[in-house]
């Protein structure tokens, strides 16, 4: 029972400096917004920190990341010098518009919102509510509701900036909007940031969501993400986690869709001391389509944990899912997932896929790939396998006179290539590529700075054969 | 065509549950209540040794302590468990010789069960041990057994005549603080059966256990002990009914089954307890702990259950595989129909090397019904080359139903491989079509296919009992379209 009674001393403190900072926190608030955030707060100081005793967080455990004695950050740094550098991303020929993210603050050079050509418009999530009250009054808060655990609920409570971005009808933004979340504690450090993404009826977004820390200090990133899928528009959203061993990130991310609406998500987490993604995706429309992808390559003592529940609310909608793991020596791996299929929503597709492979007799796995359904007219179905390389296919490459561990390597690489080839940013899938190269090679580790950033390196990683003649599309 | 669907519907809803009738013998009963004064009362009334006293005082002193659980898919309204009655037996005179001593109504209700305790038995094959209201009342052919060496028996006359066997391993699979169904079990069970099956003897005969609740506001609470001692076999069945009433009635019952060295154990069971009115009025609360343990190497321990009875049913049959190469199988076929609700499926604790499980699951729902299949693989570090193989299907009858799927799969080590299938659908218009082309009306175009949708697991049952399930599934679903 000790850790319960230091997560209380946190719950405690931050319960404390959340009223003391009130005038802060609700500096940018509309009256409504300010209720919302009260609600939250109380649903806070009921609910706490999620513990183990919750079935959505068995098999994940927050007590060491609850340790540490962490400060808020109420305020945003104040002199930042090496902005450029700090969030410069190297990733070739990749045309981003970036917003970056500082310990939950967004920062920025002249104006806190810029509208763009195409009237899209992104920046401060804190000064849109000022400046776009009536915007934020139809969707904060509204997907989310207070939150569905205590770590949500505080988080709607107290976060004050974060990315807003707000893609008008019709609009098809041309580059993608990149937000790079970057934790650097000065000292240890709970950071909130909250996000909402709006797209308006037939418009268009490509968006690159990265998470990354700076050094090497203990950081925990609470992050909820709202996202408003308008009819008939379309979301491709990548997310690239890569932070420090110490760091925890917890990352809840609610989708909305809305009629005919498409979301293609890619999560691909490289490393991390703990890694929570609760993705919500509630398909609120008929004729969507939803397609999530994940894959995780963990190792050490890391520990990562994907949990997604689509919510299939109205008829004919298409959800699917695929998750692959690869979880080197004490790397543990939980994959939660969830399919709800709804008494209305008939003529329901939804395929879920969970494969793991455990490189280690350290290493441990737990899937639950869930089906709920009260629909009849429906198409479930879902896959969970754990196993490790295929020895055949191992042999049979092996046969053909390359060495054992790059044989390993290439099964590896293909295992993950699956997920990779979703991503339909070419320089990022290209990146993304030699990073998931270089991790399965033991040789990406945290960098200082952002995980986009590790090497400037023009050059493609390679194993030592040609991995570019077994690409094959999936 | 619609109209004719829903009206197949109503006549599968009103499947009437054809062993709903009440046997009229005298039982003697307990008062109702539960408290440490009739936990010695029952103990004192079976004559039991000391030991089992003190096992269901320590049960009953951690059952307390308990919470009934509420994680299942079960929408299960308050029990109050000091309205039952933990204690009816028939009211015996002397001990039973031969078939003619036993009381000729309750003869009268096993042939309207279809169990006949005669002499037609033995050409059939099948030694019976019969438990009405949780008290073993007859078992046939113990003498025949007993020339091998077998124990069949009441777990009374066990605990009178083998006490050394039942204090070492009752409670060593399911230990009573195990979980609050059962420990109440432990605290309170009136009786069960006892087999035991000595080194290297393969036991000729089916052995078969019939359950019957008759008398009204009490619950059963039977248990049953299998021990396979090594390089033995045996092949177990159970079966299970209930009259019809108005309110609900708890039936909690735990099963052991310990597979020693080379030993194989099958154990079958056809549930059929009341499942309630159309309306979901009354039937029996079904919370039943089964569990074996593969204690020895090259065991094996199969479960294979066929379930269309019961108002509420939370039934996990698992197995614990911790002999090398041992290996477990779990084959069921789970009907809800009407308000029925199933939380049912298995566990698979690997913990030996090379162990092997087999899941296959397949859940019908329909009416009003909520159907889960509810699992968990768990492969221990030392379980190295381990294999588990699971497949779950849920059908769906009606769009007023649900079908659930909830696995667990935790794996700890690197040799092991997992695989998990599931796949929810209903019945194809493709299939029903194909058959109606060929002359097949709609209905039997139905049974046909659900037939051969539960064929993979029926096929796994003993001959008796194939026969009944698939009319048992005939019965409760028979023409229903989705």
């Amino acid at each position: 029972m000790q850790p319960l009674v230091k997560n209380n001393i946190l719950k405690e403190k931050i319960i404390g400096l959340s009223r003391e900072n009130r005038e802060d926190i609700i500096g940018y608030d509309t009256p409504d917004i300010t209720k919302i955030r009260e609600q939250a707060l109380s649903k806070f100081v009921d609910l706490g920190f999620p513990d183990q005793s919750v079935e959505e967080w068995r098999n994940t455990n927050l007590d060491n990341a609850l340790s540490y004695d962490y400060n808020l950050a109420f305020h945003p740094v104040k002199k930042i010098t090496n902005i450029e550098s700090i969030f410069k991303c190297n990733v070739p020929h990749l045309n981003t518009l970036l917003l970056p993210l500082l310990n939950g603050w967004h920062v920025f050079m002249g104006e806190a919102l810029k509208t763009l050509e195409d009237g899209t418009i992104v920046g401060s999530f804190a000064h849109a509510i000022k400046k776009y009250p009536e915007i934020i009054g139809r969707h904060f808060s509204k997907y989310s509701g207070a939150g569905k655990n205590g770590l949500e609920a505080l988080n709607t409570a107290i976060a004050q900036d974060g990315i807003f971005i707000y893609v008008p009808e019709g609009v098809e933004v041309k580059s993608p909007i990149q937000i790079v979340n970057i934790i650097r504690p000065e000292s240890n450090i709970f950071v909130q940031a909250r996000n909402l993404i709006i797209l308006g009826k037939n418009s268009k977004l490509t968006l690159v969501h990265c998470d990354d820390s700076y050094n090497l200090l203990p950081g925990f990133s609470n992050t909820v993400t709202e996202v408003f899928i308008g009819e008939n528009a379309k979301l491709n959203h990548n997310k690239l986690q890569n932070i420090n061993n110490d760091s925890t990130i917890i990352n809840s991310t609610y989708f909305h869709q809305k009629s005919n609406s498409k979301l293609l998500y890619n999560a691909i987490s490289l490393n991390g001391g703990l890694i929570r993604n609760n993705t919500y995706v509630k398909l609120n429309g008929e004729g969507c389509e939803t397609n999530i992808l994940g894959l995780y390559l963990m190792d050490k003592t890391q520990h990562i944990d994907n949990y997604t529940y689509i919510d299939h609310v109205k008829p004919n909608c298409n959800s699917k899912k695929l998750f692959k793991g690869i979880l080197d020596e004490k790397a543990t791996g939980v994959f939660n997932g969830h399919v709800h299929v709804r008494r209305d929503a008939q003529n329901t597709n939804a395929v879920q896929k969970n494969q793991n492979i455990l490189l280690t007799d350290t290493a441990k796995i737990d899937t639950k790939p869930f089906l709920e359904i009260y629909a009849d007219d429906v198409k479930c179905s879902h896959g969970a396998t754990v196993g490790q390389l295929n020895t055949e296919a191992l042999f049979y490459i092996r046969s053909r006179g390359i060495e054992e561990r790059n044989a390993e390597l290439l099964l590896m690489y293909a295992f993950a290539a699956e997920v990779i080839n979703h991503i339909s940013i070419d320089a990022l899938r290209d990146r993304i590529d030699d990073m998931v190269k270089k991790r399965l090679r033991g040789e990406l580790s945290v960098c200082d700075q952002c995980v986009l950033h590790c090497s400037s390196q023009e050059q493609p990683v390679q194993f030592d054969i040609d991995m570019s003649l077994l690409k094959t599309n999936n | 065509m619609n109209a004719k669907k829903n009206s197949i519907i109503d006549e599968v809803t009103q499947g009437e549950y054809k062993y709903g009738f009440v046997t009229d013998i005298e039982t003697e009963v307990a008062p109702k209540g539960l408290n440490e004064d009739i936990i010695r009362f029952i103990s004192t009334k079976k004559e039991e040794p000391e030991f089992m006293l003190d096992f269901r005082l320590k049960a009953f002193a951690r059952w307390q302590k308990m919470k009934m659980p509420d994680w299942a898919h079960l929408n299960i309204p308050a029990i109050d468990f000091q309205d039952i009655i933990y204690y009816a037996a028939p009211k015996k005179k002397k001990e039973l010789e031969s078939l003619d001593e036993v009381d000729p109504e309750l003869l009268k209700t096993f042939e309207k069960l279809g169990i006949s305790l005669e002499e037609q038995k033995r050409l059939s094959g099948v030694a019976v041990d019969a438990i009405i209201d949780s008290v073993s009342v007859k078992t046939t052919f113990s003498d025949t057994l007993a020339e091998l060496g077998i124990i069949f028996c009441s777990f009374s006359e066990a605990l009178r005549n083998h006490p050394d066997l039942v204090k070492k391993y009752v409670g060593s699979v399911v230990p009573y603080s195990d979980n609050y169904f059962a420990a109440l079990n432990s605290a309170v069970f009136s009786d069960g059966s006892f087999c035991y099956i000595p080194k290297g003897v393969k036991c000729p005969i089916e052995l078969s256990t019939y359950f019957r609740i008759n008398a009204a506001n009490t619950g059963q609470f039977e248990r049953t002990l299998i021990i396979a001692d090594e390089g033995s076999y045996v092949s177990y069945m159970e079966g299970c009914t209930a009259p019809m009433r108005d309110e609900n009635q708890l039936h909690a019952a735990v099963v052991e089954i310990i597979a020693l060295k080379d030993a194989e154990v099958k154990y079958s069971t056809v549930q059929n307890w009341y499942p309630g009115s159309k309306e979901g009025k009354g039937g029996i609360y079904n919370f039943v702990t089964k569990r074996g343990i593969c204690k020895g190497a090259n065991s094996k321990i199969s479960w294979t259950q066929v379930e269309t009875g019961s108002a509420v049913t939370w039934k996990y049959p698992s197995c614990i595989l911790a002999g090398d190469n041992s290996v477990s199988e779990f084959y069921s076929v789970a009907v809800t129909n009407n308000h029925q609700q199933a939380d049912t499926g298995t566990k698979m604790i690997h913990i030996g090397k090379n162990t092997k499980s087999t899941i296959i699951s397949k859940g019908i729902s329909a009416g009003f019904s909520n159907n889960t299949y509810r699992g968990l693989v768990r492969i221990a570090k030392s379980a190295i080359n381990s294999r588990n193989y699971s497949q779950c299907d849920s059908l769906l009858l009606g769009d007023k139903c649900g079908a659930h799927t909830f696995p667990y799969i935790n794996a700890l080590n690197r040799s092991s491989i997992v695989e998990h299938e599931a796949t929810t659908s209903k019945i194809s218009e493709d299939q029903l079509f194909y058959c109606n082309q060929r002359g097949i009306d709609p209905e039997n175009a139905i049974g046909l296919i659900v037939n051969g949708y539960a064929k993979e697991v029926l096929n796994k049952l003993p001959m008796e009992f194939a026969v009944e399930a698939q009319k048992l599934l005939s019965i409760s679903l028979e023409g229903s379209v989705g």
